[in-house]
């Protein structure tokens, strides 16, 4: 069925078809609509779930830490600062393998405080031990969340759905939703094999994990999340069966014979396309990828479709303060290690859209002019640039 | 539950979690022990005021009277000896 | 109801031997007192803040429980606790689970009057069916004996240290019961061992089988902490009673009752000279530290019976 919902609305309408056991969560901008719009559904008895209005975000990651052990389904959304200060517990879920599923939508982190879109709170907790999947727009978001359950639950692995503040979560556009029933036979019952509240068989969570047993514990994770992504390209092939929506680890746009290829996560890979497909028609051999796994990383991926082309960039929306380059950039570049020399591409790291800077598809224009110019050159000059930055004259302006 | 420092990662339960009930029992706590409480059943008027205060549960309770106390677990502490108003528990070193 | 010890100790222990506390430890008289209080036929999910108990009773793989348990971080106990009850309710509505699980929160007083005291609050509001019970031992035990809100003035712990320009702690107790009582929940009480087990007991077992959020502050004496001898236990905690250091009461939806009253209310100092954390009031000039440490549990244990009926 035809509609028209923001990301925001898009997210709480896939959670009310789940009907899920147990939501518990806190306001905070640009994800609060996600609980707004879900408590209605709940106060006209649309659906089942027990919402607990927490007094943090810190204390609903402990409520669904908690209901996920006893044994429900337990969700939450949150933001930002708000996703900081679940942080501690991300691990603790990760580690006990509860297949806690969180929409995650995506704004900066304070300091100074901004309420605007860039993924430093997600790429901030990218190694705790959770799934992370990311959407570029309101089908996406949506399509995403139906998808999550499922992956969790197979790999005991808890999982975000992450996407842009404002730029998805509140602008309204079309989007094609599945029917309700398609939804829970997609979906599923979830029946954990152990769980607190099972019958004549107690559980015991959250040990003290001595040296002896902490790293064979991590391995455990480790391996599930290595294994995550077989699942993932399982459920979402069951899903195009449904919806006639394919996904992967990553998407590619005119990446077949590129050139020049930009890397990026989120709503910006609109945008990007948009410029990409402009240069085409003007003959240059421009080509995005769209990471919408970033955890586990799909660096097989990667490394298959930035063969042989001439230059990149690769940008995060997020700064690692690493002094080299965003998370994203560091990650890309390792999985490229491998290749041989004349197969691999020029490759720089370019920070942008900081607190909601906007990036348009001139922008994208100028970056792909660099990576000419940089291709031509045969060798990068400045590895870990800013885009957009005042007064920045190693950076990109456009 | 097989489960031991030897055990390799993938013989561990996932997450962690324990699906059996007091598998503590396994750990003989009573080797911590350097003074043993001896039970003196003759003094012993069965008020089993001492019960509830062994912090180890390691005074056993069988049809309202108290046994021996389980030395398995015992780590000595002496709180019974003290609690008890007739003498019956004295602690030695054993 | 009437209390029969014998009856109770009939009833299979639900904490069990092995767990790794130190000899002597008050928290595992507590544990085991209040697990008691669940009557045979309810199952249980016991939950925890990290804390001495939880690093000596689920170390993995050896959990000193028979009933399920969790625990997951040091300050969002009470929280974790109330997204089992929810799904609990969830579940039961739907029809996944037929029996009756009761569900009972441990968390020392760093876990529970400090770095958890805003989860706590938050649980007690939202009115979940469980019961959080403190086991006070007024300090930071797990880490080494630093001072907490808990740690009374004066004593001397590992981060308020007795030295040429320092007395220890210079704060009193924060009141946490009467915060708690302040929530307008339907049960509260402070509580410890004593006797024959009754006080705990009872308080325990009516926390248990109230509906709503009940919480129960349970005085922990730590041998290790407060520096007394380990088989101590049972006289610390009578002389906490008598010297109205920590006085026994329980506020039932909001009626404060005392619960004992000592015959003969004994000088603090009995309860202070046990305790080489208050060796140093005991010194030639530090008579003044007695003297105020007596007019504080003075004013308070006045304020406490003004409040009872």
């Amino acid at each position: 069925m035809r509609d028209r919902m923001s990301g925001n609305e898009a997210v709480a309408f896939a959670m009310k078809q789940i009907d899920p056991d147990v939501m518990g969560a806190f306001p905070i901008t640009p994800s609060t609509e996600i609980p707004q719009y879900f408590s209605k559904y709940i106060a006209d008895g649309e659906v089942h779930t027990e919402f607990v209005a927490v007094e943090s975000e810190h204390s609903a990651m402990s409520t669904c830490i908690g209901a996920s052990a006893a044994g429900a389904r337990a969700i939450t959304a949150t933001s930002s600062a708000g996703l900081a200060y679940m942080w501690e517990l991300l691990y603790v879920a990760a580690s006990s393998r509860l297949p806690i599923v969180m929409a995650v939508v995506n704004r900066a982190l304070t300091g100074p405080i901004n309420i605007n879109n860039d993924h430093s709170d997600s790429m901030g907790c990218r190694d705790s031990g959770w799934i992370q999947i990311y959407a570029e727009n309101n089908q996406e978001v949506y399509d995403n969340y139906i998808q999550a359950m499922p992956v969790a639950e197979h790999c005991r692995l808890p999982i975000m759905i992450c996407q842009d503040g404002f730029i998805t979560s509140h602008a309204v556009e079309n989007i094609e939703l599945l029917e309700d029933e398609q939804v829970r036979s997609f979906v599923g019952e979830y029946d954990p094999e152990h769980y607190l509240l099972k019958k004549d068989e107690p559980l015991a969570v959250g040990p003290y994990g001595i040296s002896p047993y902490y790293m064979e514990i991590k391995k455990g994770q480790a391996e599930a999340m290595k294994e995550s992504r077989t699942r993932i390209y399982e459920v979402a092939e069951a899903f195009a069966k449904i919806s006639g929506r394919s996904y992967g680890m990553i998407e590619e746009y005119m990446m077949d014979d590129a050139d020049f290829a930009v890397v990026l996560i989120g709503s910006s890979a609109g945008t990007a396309k948009a410029a990409a497909h402009g240069l085409r028609e003007a003959g240059i051999k421009a080509g995005v990828i769209k990471v919408r796994v970033f955890r586990p990383f799909p660096w097989e991926e990667l490394r298959k479709a930035l063969r042989g082309v001439k230059a990149v960039a690769v940008m995060d929306k997020s700064e690692g303060f690493s002094g080299w380059g965003g998370p994203l950039f560091a990650e890309t570049r390792a999985a490229l290690y491998d290749l041989e020399e004349s197969a691999r591409p020029l490759l720089q790291s370019l920070v942008y859209g900081l607190g909601g800077r906007d990036v348009t598809v001139s922008t994208f224009e100028a970056i792909y002019e660099d990576l000419a110019r940089t291709a031509e050159a045969g060798t990068v000059e400045h590895i870990y640039r800013h885009v957009g930055v005042r007064g920045d004259e190693e950076g990109i302006q456009g | 539950m097989n489960i031991n420092e030897q055990s390799k990662w993938y013989e561990l339960t996932t997450g962690a979690e324990i699906f059996e009930p007091a598998t503590s029992r396994e750990v003989k706590t009573g080797e911590w022990r350097t003074r043993t409480p001896v039970f003196d059943k003759e003094k012993c008027k069965q008020c089993l005021l001492c019960v509830p205060f062994c912090p180890d549960v390691s005074i056993p309770v069988e049809r309202g009277e108290r046994l021996e106390t389980n030395l398995d677990y015992c780590k000595g502490c002496g709180i019974c000896a003290k609690v008890c108003s007739f003498g019956a528990i004295t602690m030695e070193e054993l | 109801m009437t209390y029969k010890l014998k009856e109770e100790l009939n009833k299979k222990e639900r904490f069990a031997q092995g767990h790794r506390l130190c000899a002597g430890c008050g928290a595992g008289v507590a544990v085991s007192a209040v697990l008691r209080a669940l009557d045979e036929e309810d199952k249980a999910v016991v939950s925890n803040a990290t804390s001495c108990l939880e690093v000596s009773t689920f170390i993995y793989p050896d959990t000193a429980y028979e009933d399920s348990y969790i625990h997951s971080a040091f300050e969002n106990a009470a929280a974790m606790t109330g997204g089992v009850e929810t799904a609990y309710r969830v579940l039961k509505k739907r029809g996944k689970i037929d029996e009756n699980f009761k569900f009972i929160c441990f968390g020392g007083d760093g876990g529970t009057y400090d770095i958890g005291l805003q989860s706590l609050s938050g649980a007690m509001e939202r009115g979940h069916d469980m019961v959080y019970v403190c086991y006070d031992n007024e300090a930071y035990m797990n880490t080494g004996i630093q001072r907490s809100s808990a740690t009374p003035r004066f004593a001397d712990a590992t981060t308020t240290p007795v030295g040429t320009k320092s007395y220890g702690k210079i704060q009193n107790k924060k009141d946490l019961t009467a915060i708690i009582a302040a929530h307008g929940v339907p049960y509260v009480a402070q509580t410890t061992m004593l006797g024959n087990f009754r006080d705990i007991h009872e308080k325990a077992h009516r926390a248990i089988y109230t509906e709503g959020p009940c919480f129960l502050n349970v005085l922990a004496p730590c041998p290790r902490g407060w520096r007394y001898g380990m088989d101590d236990l049972a006289e610390i905690c009578r002389l906490a009673v008598d010297t109205c250091v920590w006085p026994l009461y329980e506020v039932v939806n909001g009626k404060w009752h005392l619960t004992y009253e000592p015959r003969t209310k004994l000088p603090v100092s009995d309860f202070l000279e046990k305790q080489g954390r208050f060796a140093h009031m005991f010194r030639p000039g530090n008579e003044w530290m007695i003297d105020e440490a007596q007019q504080y549990v003075d004013e308070k244990w006045e304020n406490l019976k003004a409040r009872c009926e």
